[in-house]
């Protein structure tokens, strides 16, 4: 089954009216959705429009929210890229792996690297930052500042969990941590068993604590 | 009999690159399969916020050693696409060009890792060296035998002149001519196929669910090809097919790689015969308009994507990337369960993993600069030395003499 662009989009707005839609060139097509919605949208584009294959998921650091782009494709070529932002002090994101099963890896790495929370995957993973890596250190958020480049004295925190004991180390250089936290295993990624127990055990971490646990 | 939990890696035999499985095991047979990635980060997308878009470029081709043209051309195709720059035709076939050269080139590699995880050296020595033919040849190209530097923003910086078609078009000869001994081997050989038949099965439906991509994907069945399903550069001119497979295994994996470099040096043909004559570049502005583009190329290892935003300034806002290995590795687990211990190495390299490419998005700590958060030298011995200490070896004895 193939689409036109037109007809997609037709269809998108029809169904969720909250959504806009862009359509960027032949076989581009972006969409804004509000979080509420969000996994319906994705549920929606998986079955009943058949696009059955996530790209990757991307993160951005857009100053007052976080934003995650989904980056589906169809088989005919024509690839959905669909946004969702939560605020920058409150970034929590609900996880589309039960819908699609292959990118837990994706998730994961936006979570690590962003400081996300997103409901719904592994707590325990971390992915793709090593073990050793201090907490409360978000390394592709814009205000993060390499270790070398910081002024020491500074109080500047960097990440908006403040209140969390990880913050205390956001001033300090990630230096290689004490054998102690070393000692966790790297994470354990992409198990098929962990993925189906996930759509059954949703995390229920508190989101200011964020879910980048090391 | 008890479950036995062992960890394979992340350094290990079967494997040139960092990467953990922890295989649960009942006998010989693997009943439980978890991949742990990361040990490769060497923090590209950072890195990328903090230099302009022809430096981005270079930067990018160095991901991968292999798959080099895959990330630089993405990105290339990307970073046009938000500039809204069209490329010159001629500098379109040239991309294909080097592409296909490099399919080449990395299928054969990937076939002699192969042979090698199979046992089998002979075909490990002989498609190694049947190889350099082609590396030979894009060195002779380009200069280089990896990270070609063809590809410049706004087209190509090196043009294919008759002399070095008439070199391409004699080498392919000798090529294909080694290919056909490839082919056979890769139907007919009753120990490569007693090796791979039924082992690392990957259904049709495992494949969909778990997002698998290029020749993995195409092994199960999975008609799914960038270079047709979106064609860019100049593909949509060119004739090719795309292979597909139903063995759905390891042996199917085989039969595809092998029979898509047959298709790789008919496009090469292709494209010297037809190659249209102009310029080989468009000038490209320094600063680039704000907007974003995912762009998606097949990469000898499957579909890489490359997504760019700009912020109307010399230097990318955002740039992401993905490689293959990433969307194959959430196959592993599937592919492992239900097989012999002994035939981890060949289905783990099956995929053609990358793990560099896989592993590469975090923030950079420079060992060399000596600056304050990284660590030098002495630094690192020290802590490799507390480290095996808090494991309870010293090295205090062994390193004195006498």
């Amino acid at each position: 089954m193939s689409y036109t662009e037109e007809e997609l989009v037709a269809r998108l707005t029809e169904r969720f009216p909250s959504v806009t839609t862009t359509e960027q060139r032949e076989r581009r097509i972006w969409l804004t959705s509000p979080r509420e919605g969000f996994i319906d949208l994705l549920t929606y584009i998986h079955d009943d429009l058949g696009f059955n294959m996530l790209c990757t998921v991307s993160g951005l650091d857009a100053g007052e929210e976080f934003q995650l782009i989904y980056h589906i494709a169809h088989d005919c070529g024509i690839v959905i890229n669909a946004r969702v932002s939560a605020p920058a002090d409150n970034p929590v994101f609900d996880t589309a792996t039960n819908i699609y099963k292959g990118g837990v890896l994706y998730e994961l790495e936006a979570r690590n690297l962003f400081g996300l929370t997103i409901l719904g995957i592994p707590e325990d993973i971390r992915y793709p930052l090593p073990e050793n890596w201090p907490q409360g250190e978000y390394p592709l958020r814009k205000s993060w500042v390499l270790p070398a480049d910081r002024v020491p004295e500074s109080d500047e925190q960097d990440t908006p969990s403040e209140d969390t004991p990880a913050s205390a180390e956001g001033a300090s250089p990630p230096v290689i941590a004490s054998e102690g936290e070393a000692e966790a295993r790297q994470s354990t990624v992409a198990v098929a068993s962990s993925i189906s127990d996930t759509a059954q055990n949703p995390a229920s971490s508190s989101p200011a604590e964020g879910s980048d646990n090391g | 009999m008890a479950r036995v939990e062992i960890p394979l890696g992340p350094q290990h035999p079967a494997l040139k690159e960092p990467a953990n499985f922890a295989l649960s095991l009942d006998g010989e047979r693997i009943v439980g399969a978890a991949v742990n990635l990361g040990y490769n980060h060497r923090g590209v997308e950072k890195a990328c916020e903090a230099r302009n878009f022809t430096q981005c470029l270079y930067f990018l081709e160095r991901i991968c050693g292999i798959c080099s043209h895959s990330h630089s051309t993405a990105f290339s195709m990307t970073v046009e696409e938000v500039a809204g720059v069209e490329i010159p035709p001629r500098a379109q076939y040239i991309r294909v060009l080097i592409g296909e050269l490099e399919r080449l080139h990395s299928h054969m590699l990937w076939l002699g890792v192969a042979g090698h995880e199979l046992g089998f050296d002979t075909l490990f020595m002989l498609s190694w060296r049947d190889r350099e033919l082609v590396m030979d040849l894009l060195a002779s190209i380009c200069g280089n035998r990896v990270n070609y530097g063809i590809n410049k923003l706004g087209g190509v910086r090196r043009d294919i002149d008759e002399t070095v078609k008439e070199t391409i078009l004699k080498v392919m000869d000798q090529f294909e001519e080694a290919l056909k001994y490839y082919i056979s081997l890769a139907t007919t050989e009753t120990t490569l196929a007693a090796r791979t038949l039924g082992v690392g099965i990957l259904s049709y439906e495992d494949a969909v669910t778990y997002g698998a991509q290029g020749p993995t994907s195409r092994a199960a069945g999975l008609d799914r090809d960038i270079r047709r399903d979106e064609p860019y550069t100049a593909y949509a001119d060119i004739p090719f097919q795309v292979i597909t497979d139903t063995h759905a295994d390891v042996f199917g994996r085989v039969v595809v790689r092998a029979l898509e470099m047959v298709e790789s040096c008919k496009i090469i043909r292709f494209v010297l015969d037809n190659m249209p004559d102009g310029p080989l570049s468009v000038k490209f502005p320094r600063k680039i308009p704000p907007g974003e583009a995912l762009g998606r190329y097949e990469a000898p290892r499957g579909e890489d994507v490359h997504f760019v935003k700009s912020n109307g300034t010399d230097k990318p806002e955002r740039v992401k990337v993905r490689a293959p290995t990433l969307a194959n590795a959430a196959s592993y687990a599937v592919m492992l369960q239900g097989n012999y211990l002994a035939d981890v190495p060949i289905i783990v390299a099956a995929i053609d993993p990358c793990f560099s490419c896989t592993d590469r998005a975090i923030s950079v700590v420079d060992n060399r600069s000596g600056r304050e958060g990284s660590l030098d030298w002495k630094a690192l011995r020290q802590y490799s030395i507390d480290w095996y200490r808090n494991q309870g070896v010293a090295f205090d004895g062994l390193n004195r003499k006498g």
